[in-house]
C-alpha cells in the first residue's frame, strides 16, 4: 500500500524553500515519512530557510507530529530557518502541543574526547575506584572493632542463611570443578613423566599445586562469581530502591547490618571449602595415577601425604580467607555504590565480578612471591 | 513563646549544577504540622533528604533539636522517616521491618515486639498483611506499612513524604485524621510534604511553599489564610487549582 502522504519540496527563491506536506501523516507511515523527510531537508543549508507548508494536512497524529517538530528543531540547530506555515486550525493545535512553534535552544557542543584524554580519564577514574574500595575496607575494619567491643551490636540473624547460601549450596560445584581441574592437570603430566618412568610424581606434582594454588584459587573463582555477584546485586537494589537510606535513618549502618555478616559468613566457608576442594583435587589426580599410570591407591595417598606439608594446607587456607575478604568487599563496596536504576545494579555487578577476579590474581601472585621470600 | 524543633538558616541545595534552592530559612514548632508544598520536581524530596541527615547540603545550616541532624544519642535515631515510596527492606515481612528498629534500639523481649508491631500495623490499618513482604503489597500498602515503621521507635517529630498519594480517598482522610490525632493527643511534631490540597487544608497549621524558576520559599504562613488572601499568582494558583497567568 503506497503512503497516504505526501511530500514536495519546493524552491520558493534562492535561499528560501519548503516541504509541502499534504494527505494523512500517521504511525503508520511514520517509515517512509522520516526517510523522505531525511532525503529533502538536506538541500537547506545554514543561513536559508525550509518551512512546513501544512495546509494539505488531512489529518496528523501525535507520532508523525514528532517527528516534524524534532526535524525542525534540529534544523534550527543547524543554523536553518524553519516553521511550520499555513496550518489549519487543528492541525496547528497539535503543533502546538508538540511544542512545533518553541524557540529552539542552542545546544552546546561537546568536544569528542581524544585517545590521550580517554585514557587519562579512564586512570583517574581507576584510581579513584581504588580509593574507594580501600576507604571502605577502612570503614569496615572500624566497624567490625565496633562489633569486637559490643558483640550484641552485631547482625547475626543473616549470618547462618548466608553461609548456608554461599558455603553449603556452593560446595557442589566446588568439588566438581576442583575434581577436573585436578584430573586434567594429571592427564598432561601422566605423558611427561611416564616417559621418564617417574610415575610416582604425579603424586607430588598434584599435592602440592592444588593444595598450595588451585585448591584456594579455583574456589575463590566459583565463590566470586556465585556470592560476590550476589551480594552486589542484592545490596544495589537495595540501594536503588532506598533500603539503605531508610536503614540510615532508623540509626542502622549497612556496615555493620549487611556487609559484616556476609564477609564474616565468606571468611567463615572460604578455608572449609578450600579443605574439600584439596581433597576433591588429590582425587582427581589419583583416578588418571591408578588408571593410566599403574599406581595403587594406597601408594598415591602415601606418597601424597609424604609430601605435602601442613605448610602447604595452611598456606593455601591462609590465602582463602585473603580471597572471601577481598570477594565481599569489592562486592558490597560496589553494590552500595550503585545509582539510579536497575540497569546501574546490573553495571555494579558485572563489575564487582571482573575487579574481584583482577584482584584474586593479583592477591595470589604477591601471596605466592611472599610466601617465597619466607623461605618455604 | 517560639519553642522550634527544627530551624533551618540559609539553606541552598541542588544538583550538580542545577541549583534547587537558594539561601532558604525556616523553622518548625515543636507540636505543629509543617507542610512543605511545592511543583513536582521542585526538591521538595530532596529538601527531606537534607532534613533528615542523609546528605550534607550545598550551604547553611539544619539542626533538629540544637542538633545537625546526623548526629546524637549514639546513634539512636531521634525522629522517624517515611519515604515516597516506603522503603521497605524487602527480604524482610512488613512486621519484621516495623520491628527492625524496636530489636535495634530497645531491650524489649521478642513477645513485647511483636506487640508493640501488631499495635502500629493496627493503626494504619494493616494488620492482616504482617506476615507478607513488600513485594506482595500495593504502593499504598507499603506507604501505611512505611508509616508504622517510622512510627515503631515513638519519637515525638516524624517526617512523612507523600503520605496521601496513592492511597484511595478513604484511606487518605483516614490517615489525615491518625496524625491530627497523633498531633493532638500526643504532641507528635509532623513535617509533611505534599501536593494533596484536601490534606494541606485539613491538617497543614503552618506550610512553606518551594518555587524552582526562583530558588526561593514564594510562600510561608497558614495554608488557608495564604489560600484566601495571598496575591502571588504562583501561590494563588496552586491552592486554587488554576493554570498561572503566563505573562508575555
Ligand atoms: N539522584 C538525582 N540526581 C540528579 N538529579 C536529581 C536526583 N534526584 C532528584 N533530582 C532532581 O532534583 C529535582 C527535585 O527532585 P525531588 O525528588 O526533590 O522533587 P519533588 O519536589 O520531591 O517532586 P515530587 O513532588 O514529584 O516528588 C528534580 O528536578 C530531579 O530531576
Ligand atoms: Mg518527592
Amino acid at each position: 500500500m503506497p503512503p497516504a502522504f505526501t511530500i514536495a519540496h519546493v524552491q520558493t527563491s534562492a535561499d528560501q524553500g519548503e516541504l509541502r506536506i499534504g494527505g494523512r501523516l500517521t504511525l503508520a507511515d511514520a517509515g517512509p515519512l522520516w526517510t523522505e523527510l531525511r532525503r529533502l531537508e538536506t538541500s537547506a543549508a545554514k543561513g536559508q530557510a525550509l518551512d512546513f507548508e501544512m495546509s494539505a494536512v488531512e489529518r496528523i497524529d501525535g507520532a508523525a507530529m514528532a517527528l516534524l517538530a524534532s526535524l525542525r528543531a534540529e534544523l534550527h540547530r543547524r543554523g536553518v530557518k524553519s516553521e511550520f506555515v499555513a496550518a489549519g486550525e487543528r492541525v496547528q493545535r497539535i503543533i502546538h502541543l508538540y511544542g512545533g512553534d518553541n524557540v529552539v535552544a542552542r545546544l552546546r557542543r561537546r568536544r569528542p574526547l581524544r585517545t590521550l584524554d580517554q585514557l587519562g580519564r579512564a586512570t583517574v577514574a581507576a584510581l579513584h575506584e581504588l580509593k574507594l574500595v580501600l576507604a571502605f575496607f577502612g570503614q569496615m575494619v572500624v566497624s567490625g572493632a565496633g562489633i569486637a567491643r559490643s558483640p550484641r551490636s552485631a547482625n547475626w540473624r543473616e549470618l547462618p542463611s548466608t553461609m548456608e547460601r554461599s558455603g553449603a549450596d556452593a560446595l557442589p560445584i566446588v568439588v566438581v570443578i576442583n575434581f577436573l581441574v585436578g584430573l586434567a592437570m594429571a592427564f598432561q603430566a601422566a605423558e611427561q613423566l611416564a616417559r621418564f618412568g617417574a610415575n610416582i610424581l604425579v603424586a607430588d606434582l598434584i599435592g602440592i599445586s592444588v593444595t598450595r594454588e588451585l585448591g584456594p584459587l579455583m574456589t575463590a573463582i566459583v565463590i566470586c562469581g556465585r556470592s560476590g555477584a550476589a551480594f552486589a546485586a542484592e545490596l544495589g537494589s537495595m540501594e536503588v530502591n532506598g533500603e539503605i537510606d531508610a536503614l540510615h535513618t532508623m540509626g542502622i549502618g549497612p556496615m555493620r547490618y549487611l556487609v559484616l555478616p556476609r564477609t564474616l559468613a565468606l571468611i567463615l566457608v572460604m578455608p572449609m571449602l578450600t579443605v574439600l576442594a584439596d581433597l576433591a583435587g588429590v582425587l582427581g589426580g589419583m583416578i588418571v595415577g591408578v588408571w593410566s599410570l599403574d599406581l595403587t591407591v594406597l601408594g598415591y595417598l602415601h606418597q601424597t601425604a609424604r609430601v605435602v606439608t601442613i605448610w602447604d594446607v595452611s598456606s593455601g587456607l591462609v590465602k582463602s580467607v585473603v580471597f572471601a575478604l577481598a570477594i565481599s568487599l569489592i562486592a558490597c563496596q560496589q553494590g552500595l555504590s550503585a545509582s539510579g536504576g536497575a540497569e546501574d545494579v546490573g553495571r555494579r555487578t558485572t563489575s564487582a565480578v571482573v575487579v574481584t577476579l583482577f584482584a584474586l590474581i593479583l592477591i595470589d601472585a604477591v601471596a605466592t612471591v611472599l610466601f617465597r621470600l619466607a623461605g618455604q | 513563646m517560639s519553642d522550634p524543633v527544627i530551624q533551618v538558616a540559609e539553606l541552598s541545595f541542588g544538583w550538580d549544577g542545577a541549583t534547587l534552592l537558594q539561601g532558604a530559612s525556616f523553622e518548625v514548632e515543636r507540636g505543629s504540622i509543617f507542610v512543605i508544598l511545592g511543583a513536582s520536581g521542585c526538591g521538595k524530596s530532596t529538601m527531606l533528604r537534607y532534613l533528615v541527615g542523609l546528605d550534607e547540603p550545598g550551604g547553611g545550616r539544619i539542626l533538629v533539636d540544637g542538633l545537625p541532624p546526623g548526629q546524637g544519642d549514639s546513634g539512636r535515631p531521634r525522629f522517624g522517616v517515611m519515604f515516597q515510596t516506603g522503603a521497605l527492606i524487602g527480604s524482610l515481612t512488613v512486621g519484621e521491618n516495623v520491628a527492625l528498629p524496636l530489636q535495634e534500639w530497645t531491650d524489649l523481649p521478642p513477645d513485647a515486639v511483636g506487640g508493640i508491631v501488631s499495635a502500629k500495623l493496627r493503626l494504619v490499618g494493616l494488620q492482616k498483611a504482617e506476615d507478607q513482604l513488600p513485594s506482595e503489597l500495593s504502593g499504598g500498602m507499603r506507604k501505611r506499612a512505611g508509616i508504622a515503621r517510622a512510627m515503631a521507635l515513638e519519637p515525638d517529630l516524624i517526617f512523612l513524604d507523600e503520605p496521601s498519594s496513592g492511597l484511595d480517598p478513604v484511606t487518605g482522610v483516614e490517615f489525615d485524621e491518625l496524625i491530627l490525632a497523633l498531633n493532638g493527643q500526643l504532641g507528635l511534631t509532623f513535617v509533611v510534604v505534599t501536593h494533596d490540597l484536601e490534606s494541606i487544608f485539613k491538617i497543614g497549621q503552618r506550610c512553606i511553599m518551594l518555587d524552582r524558576e526562583s530558588q526561593s520559599i514564594i510562600a510561608r504562613g497558614d495554608p488557608r489564610v495564604l489560600r484566601d488572601t495571598s496575591t502571588d499568582p504562583r501561590v494563588h494558583s496552586f491552592f486554587n487549582r488554576t493554570r498561572p497567568e503566563v505573562a508575555t
